[in-house]
């Protein structure tokens, strides 16, 4: 395996030395020949990643530094704009509420799936049933989930309203229009519509233990719940990072779900950062503010991967 | 001789049949009752052209239509025509060169003498040149009151904002919602802006915002405004609703006193069915400087390479712009027209007030053609904010106001 990966930076390094006056190795082909055809067909792919994603990342870090409004102009003002962005009151709220809302999306959504997967693993019947049900709100989109518990969280005519039918008169539920915990009304719909395909990846990934580990804890009396600590959660490691990619991926880009349920209100209450981005680089015109804010977006996703890249796969290559 | 008829005649013939039945797409964002049929007016007069009206309505108002719009025109999927309001929103664009020039038909129609105020057209005009055709003037500066709330409170309608205060807690008291206000930020703005212009007076907000004087922004006359809008954020505090037909419509069936809005929304009361006067009242300018801005609606018309297109672009220009559309198009939509030279006699009272104002010439440029996109947005947040934050102090917010007067271009 490992030297199936080295093979690229081989055939770079006999390039290199080939230009050297080495005539004993005119028979052997050229490393950089070998694989021909797998080389072409993953050209394209190349390209797309050289140019769209990291062209365009260098683009648009470049144009945070201009004063560019409607149209990008490479007229530089430094970092005018950074200042700017961490001197607005709204790209700080909207930064705080991306803070609550990782991390409560990011521990409950690993909590439910991962409970869901373990009560639907104990061999329950209907399980089919019960696994449809949990996932279908993944079908819908961002757009669907956000009206939808728009109006279950109205208190003119959602929750509040059915519970206060029922006699309760004092009652009070109206996440979406208090501006201390708006937030949290986002985070029930992001949770709902999330923890069903989180649920499914676990629900993978208990099935993929095999039978011998549960009579094993079986035979030496450890309780079912201290099994599923010590001994499966360890062992399935390499599902959780898969759920925690996704989850972290969807929890940056969060956006469509704000628009729906609040458009950032009441006030600017909750604002989060992809919002931002995109009402200053379009509704605004200042694609500059746009470009900087966006920047910063990368610039924490990478504070956050790099240290775990290396830790994930620097640490394996010493091992 | 022959040989150029006969050649013009074939390149008339060729652009004939291209030019015939071109259907035009039309972006805009007016959808709400009154909105639509006001629209529908326009696409009935082009559509008795030879062309057809493609309609591209966007909901969600001007800060969701307007990103959308700009963004389909830079990414080279232009429109037939969209609306847009005039002033600097559409600035970079036109010297981008990516805007259809009108200056031909506009000197042909002779734009310039029949456009009252003739400030509609000059924010059309850049260098020189004209860009856009008006298509209606609105102003901001009224507030609509609800006739039914106020009897059912048992107190009188306000004659103006001091009355209106001082009904509110009334009104707060019988159950109503004292102001209505929808909760998308440019209407958080409008109507401080409104307050500023009835508070403050004329000529502090012409320095503010004509001449960006930061120091009058952070002075006194504007502490009175701000301190007025913190009280008035709390009548608004019950009006749950996003979209600002929906907050008049709080104010059409009574369940609110009143609601800040430009004369769009009388399109809405027309609509209901409601009589100006007996149904409901509308006070220019608070009912204490009357005045009004005369910001509107332009209708811009992306370059397109298809010569035929270009016709229908300029066909419809002129339709939009005629007698019998300006009339048919404003009785519905509630605005006053942009020319001078028509017979509104079948306006109503509120629109009669308008029109009374606009001939005294007691009129205001509108913000959008002195303050960039960017400086509106920002204090679009600022007042979004403001107004539904209750712990955010009037002192804080005027010296973040200030702040964004000081940096804006």
């Amino acid at each position: 395996m490992g030297a199936q990966w080295e093979a690229p930076t081989l055939a770079l390094a006999d390039e290199a030395a080939s230009e050297t006056p080495r005539v004993k190795t005119a028979r052997r082909p050229i490393q950089l020949f070998r694989n021909m055809t797998a080389k072409v067909a993953s050209i394209p792919m190349v390209l797309t990643a050289l140019v769209i994603f990291v062209g365009c990342t260098v683009w648009t870090v470049v144009h945070s530094f201009t004063k560019s409004r409607l149209l990008p102009k490479l007229d530089f003002v430094g970092f005018d704009q950074y200042e700017r962005l961490w001197g607005t009151r709204r790209w700080l709220v909207s930064i705080e509420n991306l803070a609550i809302f990782g991390i409560c999306s990011m521990i409950l959504t690993l909590v439910i799936g991962f409970t869901l997967a373990a009560m639907l693993d104990r061999k329950i019947r209907f399980e089919n049933t019960f696994r449809t049900i949990y996932l279908y709100p993944f079908a819908l989109s961002f757009i669907v989930t956000g009206l939808a518990w728009q109006w279950i969280l109205n208190p003119e005519f959602g929750v509040q309203k059915v519970v206060r039918s029922l006699g309760w008169e004092g009652f009070a539920f109206d996440p979406l229009y208090n501006q201390d915990i708006v937030i949290y009304g986002i985070l029930i719909a992001a949770i709902w519509q999330g923890s069903g395909l989180i649920m499914c990846i676990m629900l993978a990934g208990l099935r993929g233990i095999d039978e011998d580990i549960w009579k094993a804890t079986r035979v030496d009396g450890i309780p079912v719940w201290k099994t599923y600590i010590r001994v499966i959660i360890p062992m399935m490691r390499p599902v959780f990072i898969t759920a925690l990619v996704l989850i972290a991926s969807g929890i940056i880009k969060v956006y469509d779900l704000v628009v729906a349920q609040t458009s950032g209100g009441p006030g600017i209450a909750s604002e989060v950062p992809a919002k931002y981005v995109y009402d200053k680089m379009f509704k605004d015109q200042n694609l500059a503010q746009g470009f900087a804010a966006s920047t910063m977006m990368l610039l924490s996703v990478v504070i956050i991967l790099i240290p775990w890249a290396y830790l994930e796969f620097g640490g394996k290559k010493r091992g | 001789m022959t040989l150029t008829k006969a050649l013009l005649g074939a390149t008339a013939l060729c652009a004939a049949s291209a030019a015939h039945a071109v259907d035009l797409e039309v972006t805009h964002w007016w959808t709400s009752g009154g909105e639509a049929a006001a629209v529908a007016e326009f696409a009935k007069a082009f559509n008795a052209t030879e062309h057809s009206w493609v309609d591209g309505a966007i909901a969600g108002s001007g800060g969701t239509a307007r990103p959308i719009i700009i963004s389909r025109i830079l990414g080279g999927d232009p429109m037939g025509a969209t609306q847009l309001n005039h002033g600097r929103q559409a600035e970079e664009l036109v010297e981008a060169g990516l805007m259809l020039d009108l200056t031909d038909i506009a000197e042909e129609g002779g734009w310039r003498d029949i456009v009252n105020p003739t400030s509609l057209l000059d924010s059309c005009t850049v260098d020189g040149r004209i860009y856009c055709v008006p298509v209606n003037i609105h102003s901001w500066e009224w507030i609509w009151l609800s006739h039914k709330a106020f009897a059912d409170a048992g107190v009188d309608v306000p004659s103006n904002w001091d009355e209106f205060v001082e009904a509110a807690p009334v009104l707060e008291a019988a159950g109503k919602v004292p102001l209505a206000l929808g909760q998308q930020p440019w209407q958080s703005n409008g109507a401080f802006g409104v307050m500023t212009i009835a508070i403050a007076g004329i000529d502090a907000w012409k320095s503010v915002v004509i001449d960006k004087d930061a120091d009058m922004a952070g002075g006194p006359e504007y502490a009175r405004v701000f301190e007025a809008a913190a009280q008035a954020r709390l009548f608004a505090q019950n009006s749950k609703v996003q979209d600002w037909n929906l907050a008049t419509n709080l104010v059409i069936t009574g369940q609110a006193g009143g609601q800040i809005m430009g004369d769009w929304a009388q399109g809405e009361f027309q609509v209901a069915g409601q009589v100006a006067g007996e149904d409901y009242t509308c006070l220019p300018g608070l009912g204490v400087n009357e005045i009004i801005s005369t910001g509107g609606d332009a209708f811009y018309f992306p370059v397109n390479d298809d010569p035929a297109v270009t016709a229908a672009q300029k066909e419809l220009a002129k339709v939009m712009i005629s007698k019998e559309t300006q009339v048919a198009f404003n009785l519905k939509k509630g605005s006053l027209p942009v020319r001078g030279d028509i017979d509104l006699s079948a306006a109503n009272d509120c629109m009669k007030k308008g029109l009374e104002i606009l001939a005294e010439g007691n009129i205001l440029p509108s913000a959008d053609q002195h303050l960039s996109a960017d400086t509106q947005g920002q204090i679009e947040d600022l007042m979004v904010e403001f107004w539904n934050d209750p712990s955010y102090s009037a002192a804080d917010a005027q010296a973040r106001y200030a702040a964004i007067i000081a940096d804006a271009d």
